[in-house]
């Protein structure tokens, strides 16, 4: 009986392999057809693209595209707004929810559950039912700058990133992983005299890197891929990000070899991100139960 | 010495302070953001306007074409509309009627002869002025039409329904082609009320009512809407014609690449065409469907807004725009018909004897306005819907009193949109 069972291992494992790897390439195959017509001109890229040719370095291959996206449109331009205001909100996100978490978590105070009902509850308001009265208050934001007082904070960073800092799914993201913390710890700490900061800074955030991935994969994702909100409240090119700048490449005659150049550059910050962090975010999933 | 130096770099830094600071600026959005050529004329148009005068400065920003529209709607409810703006011609209407525009207060003189496709009349005043327009034609091969015996259309003569329908049975009985022709039904958006609502209106039908604008009942539902409405489910029962689940990569190459022997496409794909097929390649007239050859017209134009502070100094820069040379460099940058003859004769593709020339004369030929009306925006949508579903098998008459009832809907729910 053993013997069949180490036996029929190997063929069984070979086959696991099989169906993952197949797995794998269809998953990739987007990622595969979109850098490989990056690198073909676009009369080529159209023709291949019914065939398996589409997938293959085949014909007449160059970086011309590239070189024409930068032509075409301030590439490095775009990138650096979306990873800085991408990365500017996910590390507020991360120091704001996580409070927020915590303080749902493990502070008592007079009309917790009904806010964080609230909270929860807006979930299910589209970004798209809030958009055009959160425009009508960011054009009457007051700012300080270098020349005084002035009024609106439209083609700006900052309106790009406030709205987005505080958000119902990262908050129940924390909630939902410090309630499975062992109450012990924290009690144990307050017995030792720990003030609630020391609790969330000392013994609360150092346990929680997984639902701290999660929450920045997320968020990542978000950001980066904003487009309705920047097109509205960004008006001037210098801080159009990515997702704005992919419409420079779509013309009355659409440049397809450029925009798959496009989107191969700009998906590298993504992958690469999304690369840092998957062990932790995989971690998350399973304890949080929340699938990105 | 040093003294008297520093004290006249002061006047002349003042004055150049002051001289600045005079100037009102005046801000200008158009929609070719990633179109180097196009956004290089605009930039010397500022350039000259703005040296050409001390009252006013220009600043240009330009916007991406596919998300332009979403744009504006947006600053217009922030509050935040530029003095001029880029709008498409078909559009104007609406943004007159929602208050963005003001009329245009320039010498009606200069754009006499002006295609009328570039005048964006609404409500019996000028909103909009373009330097260009765009046509669409059937592309068609010399040699094939030769071939397969098929008389060559002119304006004059254009085909009739008959002979057009004889001419995609016969190419289609060769078996040499895909499909003999090729609509573009993979192209989503205006395509659909821009290039085919001609072929209705060249059956008598339309998508409203241009008598009132009041409703799309007996126009988009009528004894001509219907007979339309057949003859198009017809073309792709019959095999004749791609349907709207088209590869998007066909309608690019398929015509270049032999797929179809005959391609409804836009003039800005003669190009192209032209490098593929040399002297080999046709630009053929809309056929006469039984109502006259029709094809669509207006681009995109410019207008006033209403949020503008310097009403007068945009007034001044959109007039100072109209000038053949401008129309011309525009017309070389992105392949469009030149507004004027004289332009067009200033161009390598539209002058006489040019290979594009003969957009012009299908411009000034057959151009008609999309329905001029703040409507449009949703009833071309709902003409685009509808028109897929009878190409996709749905039943004629139910589809497009369907789309009747929808647009007059919307027609109530806006009290006739000014009317």
């Amino acid at each position: 009986m053993s013997t069949a069972t180490s036996d029929n291992r190997p063929a069984r494992l070979l086959a696991r392999y099989m169906v993952l790897g197949l797995i794998a390439v269809i998953f990739l195959f987007p990622l595969v057809f979109m850098l490989i017509s990056s690198l073909k001109p676009d009369r080529q890229l159209l023709s291949d693209s019914g065939s398996v040719r589409a997938f293959l370095p085949v014909g007449d291959i160059s970086l011309n595209n590239y070189v024409a996206a930068f032509e075409r449109a301030p590439v490095e331009l775009f990138i650096f707004n979306s990873v800085l205001v991408t990365g500017i909100t996910v590390l507020l996100t991360l120091v704001v929810c996580s409070l927020a978490g915590f303080a749902f978590t493990f502070l008592n105070w007079r009309g917790r559950e009904v806010l964080l009902s609230l909270i929860l509850a807006t979930f299910i308001l589209p970004f798209e039912s809030i958009a055009i009265p959160l425009l009508m208050i960011a054009t009457q934001l007051p700012w300080i700058g270098p020349d005084g007082i002035s009024q609106g904070w439209l083609n700006s960073y900052r309106i790009q990133i406030a709205p987005f800092i505080a958000d119902g799914l990262s908050i129940f993201l924390f909630v939902q992983y410090f309630k499975d913390l062992p109450k012990e710890l924290i009690e144990a700490a307050r017995a030792e005299g720990a003030s609630w900061w020391q609790v969330y800074w000392r013994v609360v955030l150092p346990l929680s890197g997984p639902v701290l991935a999660t929450a920045a994969i997320l968020k990542f994702l978000l950001m980066y891929n904003q487009y309705l909100w920047p097109l509205m409240v960004a008006q001037e090119e210098g801080y159009r990000p990515v997702m704005v700048g992919l419409q420079y490449f779509f013309l009355r005659n659409p440049a397809w070899g450029e925009i798959m150049a496009y989107l191969s550059m700009i998906t590298i910050p993504v992958l690469g991100f999304y690369l840092v962090l998957q062990k932790a975010f995989i971690a998350s999933v399973a304890s949080t139960g929340v699938k990105g | 010495m040093r003294t008297i130096t520093l004290g006249l770099s002061s006047v002349a830094v003042l004055a150049t302070a002051t001289s600045s600071l005079a100037q009102d600026q005046i801000e200008l959005w158009f929609n070719n953001a990633g179109n180097p050529a196009e956004t290089a004329v605009v930039e010397r148009i500022v350039n000259d306007f703005n040296a050409s005068q001390s009252d006013y400065e220009v600043v240009a920003q330009s916007f991406p074409q596919s998300t332009y529209n979403e744009t504006i709607v947006a600053a217009a409810l922030a509050g935040d509309l530029p003095d001029i703006l880029a709008v498409d011609g078909p559009i104007m209407p609406n943004w007159a009627w929602s208050g963005y525009l003001v009329p245009l207060d320039i010498d009606q003189q200069k754009i006499e002869t002006f295609l009328p496709g570039t005048k964006g009349y609404w409500d019996g005043e000028l909103y909009a002025i373009g330097l260009w327009d765009a046509a669409v034609a059937m592309f068609a091969r010399r040699s094939i039409l030769e071939r397969f015996d098929i008389r060559v259309p002119t304006l004059d003569e254009p085909w009739t329904l008959a002979e057009f329908d004889a001419a995609l049975e016969t190419i289609k009985a060769s078996g040499e082609f895909e499909y003999p022709i090729d609509f573009g039904l993979a192209i989503q958006g205006e395509w659909y009320p821009y290039a085919l609502s001609p072929l209705l209106q060249s059956f008598g039908g339309d998508i409203v009512d241009r008598s009132t604008y009041l409703t799309a009942e007996n126009a988009l539902n009528g004894e001509a809407a219907l007979e339309f409405g057949e003859w198009w489910q017809s073309l792709f029962t019959r095999e004749l014609a791609p349907g709207p689940s088209q590869d998007p990569a066909d309608r690019e190459t398929g015509f270049l690449e032999g797929k179809y022997a005959l391609s409804w496409n836009g003039s800005w794909k003669a190009l192209g065409a032209i490098d593929e097929f040399g002297d080999d390649i046709m630009f053929l007239p809309a056929p006469d469907l039984g109502n006259g050859s029709t094809i669509g017209a207006a681009s995109w134009q410019y207008a006033v807004t209403s949020a503008s502070e310097h009403t007068e100094g945009a007034m001044a820069f959109v007039e100072f725009m109209l000038k053949d040379e401008y129309i011309a460099a525009f017309s070389e940058g992105i392949g469009l018909i030149p507004a004027t003859l004289s332009a067009a004769a200033m161009t390598e593709n539209y002058a006489e004897g040019a290979p594009m020339h003969v957009f012009f004369g299908l411009s000034e030929a057959q151009a008609k306005l999309r329905p001029v009306t703040p409507g449009y925006l949703v009833s071309g949508k709902v003409f685009r819907e509808s028109l897929a579903n009878i190409a996709n098998g749905a039943d004629v008459a139910d589809s497009l009193d369907a789309a009747v009832d929808a647009i007059d809907a919307d027609i109530k729910r806006n009290q006739g949109y000014g009317h």
